[in-house]
């Protein structure tokens, strides 16, 4: 997906050497240029390697929520439990909920603006020749 | 004089017919006694947004422009609009408020509405902004046959922004009759006119700035409170805490999940709604394609969710600071007939969506108190706007263009039926607004983000994740996400006993989410499979064309700057 960025300017690089991927959006054309990018070693690293971390950090997402609602709903005794002061259990586990949703945010993106953006540039140059 | 103002307000609030009708007249009197700072910043906010508004609508001239700002706007500028459009008054006045009166219960909404944002950067932000123009429907109809999915992506939008959109008119009647003593229909007419002014002469251009300029007033207030009662509390949050329990009527509870989620299941329901619903609201989806391209997509998100998470922490520490410093204070109540006693929670002046602004009273007095009613209404003024974009949006660019024209439309006559479209659509807010008048706030922005999650969100995951998925699935399942989500909701207790005056809710749960969702998801499944036209062949076939494109960005649309 980075690929364009790379790149900056509007005028994106891509449509040059690729013009006939383009694809409009009415009329998404398939055309022979497109297996040079699918079957791109480079290309099929980065699917695979985004979508694995994408899908890993989504279900670290669910169990996290999902853990905490389900405490709600079926253990509403331990989130009352005190740890010391007033605040319960719960009180914190919520507190970590949203902290943890940013960081895995933050984790995504260091990944992608580092490795995930370094293939899509190398793809980028492996196309061009 | 702030406490005869506040207690005039609530008079407009709670009283009957002969009291509205006598508002202006005494609310004129007691505006211009005690509340010129608030009426001189919500004008300043007014006005400054206008002059936005103008040179906005100077410098908009293509549908790009109109639709996506001419997709120019940096990650930073992108991640404020963001949070700007996503912090709407029901979270900041409805959450602060349930915080008040329930206290952890706050939390559960809190933490529900940050949550879908992972969702949204892992699995759709980055590929949206690949695929897409302007709106979702451009990225779910990419290789499927444009009319049908226009039309369940239109419905399922306009929907959406309705129920949206009834939530804010609703709060932001109740507000500016606090602040100014102006009847609930004045209030939701001056929000209608405003929200139209900004889309119809402005379009994103517009609607963005206001959206940032929201931002950042909200969290700046609302640090401000935060840092004032922790302040009070000399720092500790167990000090603000124990206060809290010993003065709430509901004592050490206010720590417990209570009663808001009474049933597992509705808990879980609430959760998926929220989760899911985050990624398939219109107004969120439109803000991807304002920005450059993927990499700046995901940044958005990035500084998004920090900035939502930073809000709803603020929003946790001003409820329980509601508590600690309102609840022992009899001014911020109605007292009852012997003038002395008053229910903590029931009482509260204005209700007790109103915590957030008696409490600016308490902490800053009339001056923050002016401030932060101006910030509560700015916020609702940049909300609606990305709604009412939303939505005018999905009539022009995808029903009408797509739809009616089939394509054979000019760019110049599709802008213009969107601005003719945002004008319709806030007078139907307007009119909805005052309908729905006497609504709980969080709870209509619940069922907006239920039907978002069950017929947006599968038909757009569905469509750029998986292969199989074709026109016929897509659509059905859409529609009967969208239709499970709405019937569902009426059905319960809520709309069908609550509102029609039925004996018994014939849906047990307050939230459809949890069944409704799987059900469109599955339905895409099932109806996809079985699905052997000519047309579905093809639309398997071009999966691989989208697929490279979504996940490089090779061909998709550059910055639409000129």
């Amino acid at each position: 997906m980075s690929a364009t960025q790379s790149a900056g300017p509007p005028a994106s690089p891509h449509a040059q050497p690729l013009p006939g991927v383009v694809g409009t959006l009415d009329n998404p054309v398939s055309d022979p240029r497109l297996d040079r990018v699918s079957q791109n070693p480079i290309f099929q690293t980065l699917v695979r390697e985004r979508n694995q971390y994408a899908w890993v950090l989504t279900g670290l997402m669910l169990v996290v929520y999902f853990g905490f609602i389900g405490l709600i709903a079926f253990d509403k005794a331990l989130l009352a439990t005190k740890l010391g002061g007033t605040a319960s259990l719960g009180f914190y586990m919520g507190m970590f909920v949203i902290v943890f949703a940013f960081v895995l945010t933050g984790i995504y993106v260091a990944r992608a603006n580092t490795r995930f953006d370094r293939l899509s540039a190398e793809l980028t140059r492996s196309l061009a020749k | 004089m702030t406490r005869a103002l506040s207690l005039l307000a609530a008079g407009l609030a709670l009283g009957s017919t002969p009291v509205l009708a006598a508002g202006p007249d005494l609310g004129a009197v007691q505006q211009s006694a005690t509340n010129w700072p608030a009426i001189g910043m919500f004008l300043f906010f007014v006005l400054f947004t206008l002059g936005i508004t103008y040179r906005a609508a100077k410098g908009s001239k293509s549908a790009a422009d109109f639709y996506a700002a001419g997709g120019g706007i940096s990650a930073g500028t992108n991640s404020l609009a963001i949070a700007g459009d996503y912090m709407s008054a029901a979270s900041f006045l409805g959450i602060s408020g349930l915080v008040y009166s329930s206290g952890f219960d706050g939390l559960i909404y809190s933490t529900g509405f940050l949550v879908g944002w992972p969702i949204v950067l892992f699995l759709i932000a980055e590929r949206l902004r690949n695929l897409g123009k302007f709106t979702f429907a451009d990225v779910a109809s990419f290789r499927l046959d444009q009319t049908s999915i226009r039309i369940i992506s239109a419905t399922g939008t306009l929907v959406v922004v309705a129920f949206y959109l009834i939530a804010q008119m609703v709060g932001a009647g109740k507000l500016i009759q606090l602040l100014f003593g102006l009847p609930y229909l004045y209030a939701v007419v001056l929000v209608g006119a405003l929200m139209i002014i900004y889309v119809a002469f402005g379009g994103m251009k517009a609607t963005t700035w206001v959206q940032v300029i929201k931002a950042c007033l909200l969290l700046g207030g609302a640090s401000f409170m935060a840092g004032a009662v922790l302040y009070h509390y000399a720092f500790s949050p167990e000090k603000l805490f124990a206060t809290a329990v010993q003065t709430h009527p509901k004592g050490d509870a206010i720590m417990a999940p209570g009663g808001l989620v009474s049933n597992p299941i509705d808990s879980l329901s609430l959760g998926v709604g929220l989760m899911f619903g985050t990624a398939g609201l219109p107004h969120i989806l439109m803000r991807f394609f304002t920005v450059s391209d993927a990499q700046a997509a995901r940044k958005s998100v990035f500084y998004a969710t920090g900035l939502i998470g930073y809000f709803y922490i603020l929003t946790f520490i001003i409820g329980f600071g509601g508590i600690a410093m309102l609840m022992s204070d009899p001014s911020y109540f109605k007292l009852g007939a012997d003038g002395t006693t008053y229910d903590k929670i029931k009482d509260m002046l204005g209700g007790t969506n109103m915590v957030a602004v008696n409490l600016a009273n308490a902490i800053g007095g009339p001056y923050f108190l002016g401030f932060i009613s101006a910030v509560a209404f700015a916020t609702i003024l940049a909300v609606v706007a990305g709604l009412t974009l939303a939505g005018a949006s999905a009539i022009s660019h995808d029903l009408y263009a797509q739809v009616f024209a089939r394509g054979r439309t000019t760019e110049k006559a599709e802008v213009n039926l969107s601005k003719a479209s945002a004008v319709g659509i806030g007078i139907v807010a307007i009119v909805l607004g005052y309908i729905f008048e006497n609504q709980n706030v969080a709870f209509m922005v619940g069922l907006a983000f239920s039907v978002a999650a069950s017929c947006n969100f599968p038909v757009l995951a569905m469509s750029i994740l998986w292969r199989g998925t074709t026109t016929w699935g897509a659509l059905i399942g859409g529609l009967v996400g969208l239709v499970a989500a709405v019937t569902m909701v009426v059905l319960s207790d809520a709309v069908w006993v609550k509102t029609f005056g039925h004996p018994a809710a014939l849906f047990p749960y307050a939230n459809p989410a949890l069944f409704s969702m799987p059900l469109a998801f599955v339905t895409i499944w099932a109806v996809s499979s079985i699905d052997r036209t000519r047309r579905a062949n093809r639309e398997r076939a071009a999966f691989d064309a989208q697929f490279v494109r979504s996940e490089t960005g090779i061909g998709a649309d550059g910055a639409h700057a000129h």
